[in-house]
């Protein structure tokens, strides 16, 4: 005799119950506090923060610990909680040139005024796993530059000089910025709304789709004109203030990368530029981001369209991973009713395969 | 810490009914409205993010919370069925977050949120049914670009869907579509039912429910308003047809209803019984049998 299946909620709740068992593991190990993930695993909280859209570091290292680790899932909880969150009003424009630089280079000059601060990078370590790490060796304590408050000019700033590099687009042509936050997407995109997509997309695709233009999928002769990581200051306009309002300091990373143009029918030969701004610290994250911000510049720039990364619908539409992961991941909800349907004209299609085999086998006979 | 320890309750305690906020319920309304003059029109709309992940049906929970309201009641349902996992876990979801009562006997709703079926008890004017729609665009496996499709509605260019059912027929016999089956609303939009069963298409024509569709991650609404005209696309001489089953359904003996396999055993043993649990339920507590129960 058969019973349909019940009891859907039991088990969902019984799940939860050994999910929250699971996430904390072995009780006689110490419960991981958020303190410790925001010192300890802070380019996991850049992660999120950045890829989750909201500029938080105690969320963000409370949604590590309650995502297990798994960074799309943690990002995923940021985005949801963020989206319920009301919209005073948007920022001025930051002025990363007058930002607190903790870590500057480029690949463009051996030295330029600022000079080249290396600040905390994992460059020219020696892949090396350090024992040491295992236990709670204290670390040396840094040398540290007294905090130089004078602006540093970027180097895309040098080159605008000459005129060699294209200027960058003035922000008084668009006061207001899209919002895809609040705003459906539509194609094609300005560029404020597309760099917005990229700034929240997946790390890893914003990578592999950089990646494949170094490789000869649009290749775009990209130099690291300037990297910078450090802190700016966000200010707000506020109707009833003459002056802006400070509202306090968010780290970020810049990339601007400079590319070797040709010139086209729509643009003189020139350096263009990509450009990457990310939450924390993110420098993959900044370079692949202005690797495909050039990349999809390539209808303004009269280019030929030859690849993946210069196609703004592939890669906007599929470099959300709060998207791609619940779209991949919805093929484990019941499909009972179009797996049902596809049986029968499988079974059907089948049936008449047979017959028709049949009557060319008599046929041949 | 600061805005966490001052509380979990506190925020939680913040959140709206229905869990959006109120402005973004208003931009949604408008969005269905747009969709209900223009039936079967994919109107954009900001999407938000819902606290459960895009293809699990944001969309539809994003329609339903817009248009709930305290003296409503709900109705969830996943293939059919109110007890599958993911319908328990919307429709708790609503009963947290409004309070509203829900049930599961269809004639009993006022709002009826439903992936990949439409129920088999025949729907009532003031009644509402909101679809969860995965890609809302029925053009999409054949153009992949939206800057195209949304071009070939515009112009009512629908010739590559009639050439794709035609090459069906040419190479099978018959229209190879199961599921998702076009249909033409009210004469002008070529829309996608979402992936229901083409058995449900004829439920669709003149309902005197008002059909909402949502797509959260493709940031879709669209909509058939009461009694309007759906027509499943065909050929004069290939007409559209639904399934049919062999055997009716063992628990309550419908033949008119669309049916699940069941496998039994481990040797072939399989049995048909009806997907839509509310139907077959109420079908036997009126006394209606099937093969195993007789």
């Amino acid at each position: 005799m058969y019973v349909a299946v019940k009891g859907g909620e039991a088990a969902i709740d019984n799940a939860h119950r050994l999910l929250a068992d699971r996430r904390r593991g072995n009780r006689e190990v110490a419960d991981l506090g958020l303190d410790q993930i925001m010192e300890q695993l802070s380019l996991a909280v850049d992660r999120v923060m950045s890829e989750g859209a909201l500029y938080d570091r105690e969320l963000a290292a409370l949604a590590i610990k309650q995502a297990r680790g798994d960074l799309i899932e943690a990002i995923f909880l940021a985005r949801a909680y963020r989206t319920t969150l009301p919209r005073f009003g948007y920022t001025q424009p930051v002025d990363t040139g007058r930002m607190q630089v903790e870590r500057r280079i480029s690949a463009c000059f051996k030295d330029l005024p600022g000079g080249q601060l290396l600040g905390p990078t994992f460059d020219y370590t020696h892949r090396l796993l350090d024992p040491a790490l295992a236990g709670d060796a204290a670390p040396e304590t840094p040398e540290v530059r007294e905090p130089d408050t004078a602006p540093m000019m970027r180097v895309s700033d040098f080159l605008g000089q000459e005129g060699l590099l294209e200027p960058a687009p003035d922000a008084a042509d668009k006061p207001v910025p899209d919002d895809i936050a609040r705003n459906p997407m539509s194609y094609p995109m300005d560029r404020d709304a597309r760099l917005q997509a990229l700034a929240r997309g997946d790390e890893g695709f914003l990578l592999s789709m950089g990646y494949s233009t170094q490789r000869g999928y649009a290749r775009s002769h990209p130099f690291a004109g300037e990297i910078r990581i450090g802190e700016v200051e966000l200010e707000i306009a506020v109707p009833e203030l003459e002056f802006a309002a400070p509202l306090g300091r968010i780290q970020v990373t810049e990339c601007q990368m400079v590319n070797q143009f040709q010139g086209s029918a729509k643009a003189p030969p020139q350096f263009t530029r990509g450009y990457g701004l990310v939450f924390g610290q993110a420098e993959r994250k900044a370079m692949a981001m202005a690797l495909v911000d050039r990349a999809l510049r390539a209808t303004e720039l009269g280019e030929d369209l030859t690849a993946p990364a210069q196609d703004e619908e592939f890669v906007i539409a599929h470099s959300d991973n709060v998207q791609a992961t619940g779209f991949v991941e919805h093929l484990k909800l019941p499909h009972y009713v179009d797996f049902q349907s596809e049986l029968n004209l499988v079974r059907r299609m089948r049936a008449e395969a047979e017959v028709r085999d049949e009557t060319r086998q008599e046929a041949a006979e | 810490m600061t805005h966490l320890d001052a509380g979990r309750e506190e925020v939680i305690a913040t959140y709206n009914f229905a869990y959006l906020d109120e402005q973004t319920k208003r931009m949604i309304r408008r969005a269905i409205l747009k969709g209900i003059a223009v039936p079967g029109y994919q109107v954009p709309f900001a999407s938000r993010e819902m606290p459960m992940p895009y293809g699990w049906g944001t969309g539809g929970v994003q329609v339903t919370a817009a248009i709930i309201g305290p003296d409503d009641r709900l109705k969830v349902i996943d293939q059919g069925a109110d007890d599958t996992t993911n319908a328990i876990s919307i429709r708790k979801f609503f009963e947290r977050t409004t309070g509203v009562e829900t049930t599961t006997v269809t004639a009993q709703a006022s709002i009826i949120q439903t992936r990949h079926r439409i129920p088999e008890t025949p729907l009532a004017p003031g009644q509402v049914l909101v679809f969860q729609v995965p890609i809302p665009e029925p053009l999409r496996f054949l153009e992949p670009r939206e800057t195209e499709t949304r071009t070939m509605h515009a112009l009512e260019e629908y010739g590559v869907m009639h050439v794709k059912l035609y090459e069906d027929i040419a190479r099978h016999g018959h229209i190879a579509t199961t599921y998702a089956y076009p249909v033409k609303v009210e004469g002008r939009y070529v829309t996608d039912p979402s992936p229901t069963p083409k058995f449900d298409n004829p439920k669709m024509h003149r309902n005197p429910a008002l059909q909402l569709f949502g797509a959260g991650r493709e940031m879709r609404i669209y909509a058939i308003p009461p009694w309007t005209e759906v027509v499943s696309l065909d050929f004069e001489d290939h007409p559209f047809e639904v399934q049919a089953f062999e055997r009716p359904c063992a628990l309550c003996g419908a033949a008119d209803v669309f049916l699940d396999e069941v496998i039994t055993d481990d040797r072939g043993g399989r049995m048909f019984v009806c997907s839509d649990t509310d139907h077959c339920n109420t079908r036997q507590d009126q006394g209606h049998v099937g093969e195993q129960q007789g």
